[in-house]
């Protein structure tokens, strides 16, 4: 086991490599420039030039990347063009927002998606079976931002039960300790601010869990009911098991290595930033933070952007392959 | 098998957990709700604008982020809109207009031949950490801007104070740097002596990006300055949030007694205009800018909200580059001209929140001539004027633009089907090209397209931003888009330029204005009203055409 990871560890230096030279080349093969974009419309070539000088952008690209490289390799993700602030430092605020919503939103979405699933497989072509498959089905094709909008029309607006956008109430706002205010907020034994806190996570994990959820509710029912029309079920049936037994005992665990992978992928997915939900509930997230570095041409903050994404994709991939084998022990690596 | 069964055993524990924590979670929410509801009907007896402590907090929703928080190193509207609370400069703009105000300067005087200008500045001001506001901080600020070598200026750290080139007409050294020393008299008097004469240097010295920072905060922070403004305005800052929000408060030993009325200043980014518009009407933020004309309509019909409008600081137009033939005839860009309809732009696209517009500069402005005959919608004299140009059953042309959308122009794409459309009556074809922003302005910059879509806004309020950026010969290449070149035009910007006399500014802005006009580079579209709603519980708080105002009188009612 060890020496696995060890090797996928491994293997993530050539992959998180490749990621470096692909966002370098895309980076850099979008037409505009930073300096220009800097110095505002109708800037002499002059100034711009400078600029750029100062900037390392007239570099060769070969050297502009081996010093990103370089930088890269003495754990250096960079400077952002527009703030002029350490990318490392800029980037943990965004990312801790990013994944205290997603996990978040895959815990709403495995909750009450592996469940119904579950349900749906056991009272197959049941009401309840039914209603749950259309619902998932709404979900898997709804629209995020409208989905988003309708929300905070309805519990923000008309309602008024929850806030309509942001991670805190930010006439009060929380002393970071860890960039993850829900946990801040324990450490602070602040209950009152966790509950607040909570409160600003409803809309937006509801709404970014939907598609995960619905994915998942029917990757459950399907898997399930697979794994129930299998000889051995037959045999705990036969043996007088009962049905809660079966199901949870006995057909869930073979039932859950497709899910698992599921909801790898989706986990992966929404730390990547969801810029529409980010977007509408002013989540200040990763996927906003290299989403408005791409409309200011700010190269460093976009490649070290998608680097820590993809570097959280794989290890959530890597986490699991690892689980994989823990649930079924026939898995060899 | 033992392992097995306790692994298994886990799993269901976890399940069990889960579910208890989902109807935790479902127990919670109906806690939840109840709470908030108290909360708010607390809230609407006490008014939504008051936290805990009975502070008075104002929250901001704005679309997006400000860039640096060092004003002079930035051109970033979103950025000035918070530093002009907290730092000031030796002038400001009054309310509603770009007229000028004593700031920190409380007079001035101007040489007869306009290359000496005397300040004579507030006594006992202090910065908010403490250092005195004197002569001595005003020479540095200015030096740290003009010269990259200065100590201040962080040229290495990637720190450009590209507004102040524009505006003094380059850096140390440079040929049109108009500033050519700066004398501390005294404490309180300072001197600038220019190297030519500028008839807009006063209007510069208005705009927020020339706002005095506290030099000891320039030694602390160093570079970090554009994340610790220091200044000595009405609000200190407190913290920044990236993407978030910026929290500022009360600064005590303001120097106007009184003020400012708030305790704290929230800046909120919510990006999303139909979110904003939601936190507004849920109570959560007091103001939001940038509201989406159509929702004009809803804001006006809803209790508790007011609609406000800033006065139009901008135009949109069709530029018609004017060394491409055909454009290069005189009678087939007039053509051009009376072939488009602007009210019907105006009338689809701005949901009414526009004004028509015939000439490059927006009607608050000094120098606006009224008097110049306008291009009203008449494809009839269109086609005539095609004819006599020689071009009887029309031509072929190329169109270019970017669907960005910019303050002048909401959705520039309906704007060029338009055009496409109207031009297309007087026998013009015209093929659409649509680019990225940057890239467009490229294009644009460098002269190869033929008709393209773009705009201008206002900041510092005076004339020679639109006319001579836009319309001098020597800025082809940079913003004189439609590379137009009439001497006599040239010459007439040059000179009011110079000129100190506002009244002779004027009339020399209007003679250009009545040549500009018969020569016809663009076709100018509308200037456009921006719109933002306030809960009516805000009281004094007025819109500025530069989108920065201050908040310092700001308050609640109740």
């Amino acid at each position: 086991m060890f020496a696995y990871v060890m090797r996928r560890l491994l293997m993530l230096i050539p992959v998180l490599f490749g990621m470096t030279l692909i966002t370098f080349s895309i980076v850099h093969l979008i037409p505009g420039n930073p300096a220009k974009v800097i110095l505002g419309e109708g800037a002499p070539a002059q100034a711009i030039a400078d600029l750029e000088e100062r900037m390392g952008l007239n570099e060769p690209l070969y050297v502009q990347y081996g010093n990103y490289i370089m930088g890269l390799l003495q754990g250096d993700l960079g400077t952002s063009l527009k703030s002029k602030g350490e990318i490392a430092q800029e980037i943990w605020p965004h990312l801790a927002a990013t994944m205290e919503l997603t996990f978040f939103a895959m815990l709403f979405a495995v909750i009450i998606g592996v469940n119904a699933g579950i349900i749906s497989a056991w009272k197959q072509n049941s009401w309840f079976d039914f209603l749950a498959m259309v619902f998932a089905l709404i979900g898997v094709s709804m629209p995020v931002f409208w989905l988003a909008l309708m929300e905070q029309w309805i519990f923000a607006q008309e309602l008024g039960w929850l806030p309509a956008y942001g991670r805190q109430d930010s006439r009060d706002p929380i002393a970071e300790i860890t960039g993850f205010y829900v946990l801040d907020s324990l450490i602070h034994l602040d209950f009152e601010r966790t509950i607040t806190i909570l409160k600003h996570l409803v809309l937006p994990s509801i709404a970014l869990g939907t598609i995960p959820m619905a994915i998942i509710a029917r990757m459950t029912r399907s898997s399930m009911l697979e794994v129930m029309k299998s000889d051995y079920i037959r045999t705990v049936r036969a043996k007088g098991g009962g049905q809660f037994l079966v199901i949870y005992k006995h057909a869930l665990k073979n039932a859950t290595i497709p899910v698992l992978t599921v909801i790898g992928l989706q986990t992966g997915v929404l730390l990547g930033g969801a810029i529409l939900t980010e977007t509408i509930f002013s989540w200040p997230g990763i996927g906003r933070y290299v989403y408005e570095a791409i409309s200011f041409r700010d190269y460093p903050v976009i490649q070290s952007g998608i680097l820590v994404i993809a570097f959280m994709f794989v290890i959530i991939n890597l986490i699991v392959d690892i689980l994989y084998k823990k649930i079924d022990p026939r898995i060899k690596y | 098998m033992k392992l097995k069964s306790s692994w298994l055993l886990l799993l269901l524990v976890s399940f069990v957990l889960f579910l208890a924590a989902c109807s935790g979670d479902g127990g919670q929410k109906t806690d939840k709700g109840a709470t908030d509801d108290t909360e708010s009907t607390e809230e609407s007896s006490e008014g939504a604008d008051e936290s805990a402590s009975g502070e008075k907090v104002l929250i901001f929703a704005r679309g997006g982020d400000s860039e640096s928080l060092d004003p002079g190193s930035t051109t970033d509207g979103e950025s000035s809109r918070v530093t002009r609370q907290i730092l000031e400069g030796l002038l400001e703009f009054d309310k509603e207009s770009f007229e000028l105000k004593p700031a920190l300067a409380k007079d001035w005087e101007v040489s007869d031949d306009g290359l000496t200008y005397t300040f004579y500045l507030e006594e006992g001001v202090t910065f908010h950490d403490g250092t005195p506001f004197n002569a001595e901080a005003v020479k540095i600020n200015f030096e740290r801007w003009a010269d990259p070598e200065h100590e201040y200026a962080f040229a290495d750290d990637g720190f450009v104070y590209s507004m102040y080139g524009t505006m003094f007409g380059g850096y140390k050294g440079d040929e049109g740097h108009v500033i050519e020393e700066i004398n501390v008299i005294n404490d309180y008097e300072i001197e600038f002596k220019l190297s030519q004469p500028l008839g807009y240097f006063l209007q510069n010295l208005g705009m927020s990006y020339f706002a005095i920072t506290s030099p000891a905060a320039l030694e602390e922070y160093g570079p970090d300055i554009s994340e610790h403004p220091v200044g000595t305005g009405p609000f200190k800052f407190v913290s920044w949030t990236k993407n978030d929000s910026i929290v500022l408060e009360k600064f005590e030993d303001y120097r106007v007694e009184g003020l400012p009325k708030l305790d704290k200043v929230i800046f909120q980014v919510i990006p999303d205009p139909s979110a904003r518009l939601i936190a507004l009407r849920s109570g959560e933020v007091d103001i939001m800018d940038d509201l989406n004309p159509d929702d004009a309509a809803v804001v006006e019909g809803e209790d508790g909200l007011t609609l406000l409008t800033r006065a139009e600081n901008n135009f949109g137009y069709v530029g018609m580059n004017t060394e491409k033939p055909p454009l290069d005839k005189k009678e087939v860009r007039q053509a051009i001209r009376y072939a488009i309809d602007k009210q019907a732009i105006a009338d689809a696209l701005y949901a009414g929140y526009a004004t028509t517009s015939k000439n490059p500069l927006p009607p608050v402005y000094l120098g606006y001539n009224d008097d110049v005959e306008d291009y009203e919608y008449n494809p009839e004299k269109a086609k005539e004027l095609l004819a006599e140009a020689g071009y009887p059953d029309g031509f072929d042309i190329e169109l270019v633009m970017s669907p960005t959308s910019r303050p002048y122009m909401p959705d520039p794409k309906t704007v060029a089907e338009i055009v496409q459309n109207n031009l297309a009556e007087i026998g013009i074809n015209v093929t659409i090209s649509s680019h990225e922003w940057a890239p467009y302005l490229e294009l644009t910059q460098n002269g190869e397209t033929e008709l393209f879509i773009l705009g201008w806004s206002g900041t510092n309020g005076d004339p020679d931003y639109f006319l001579s950026s836009l319309l001098h010969s020597s800025n082809k290449g940079s913003s004189n888009y439609t590379y137009y070149e009439n001497p006599e035009v040239d010459d007439l910007l040059d000179r009011a330029k110079r000129a100190v006399d506002q009244d002779e500014r004027a009339d020399l802005y209007s003679q250009a204005l009545e040549i500009i006009n018969e020569d016809s580079p663009m076709v100018t579209l509308v200037h456009s009203t921006p719109v933002l709603a306030i809960s009516d519980n805000v009281i004094n708080y007025v819109p500025h055409p530069s989108t920065s105002e201050s908040l310092a009188e700001v308050d609640f009612a109740n």
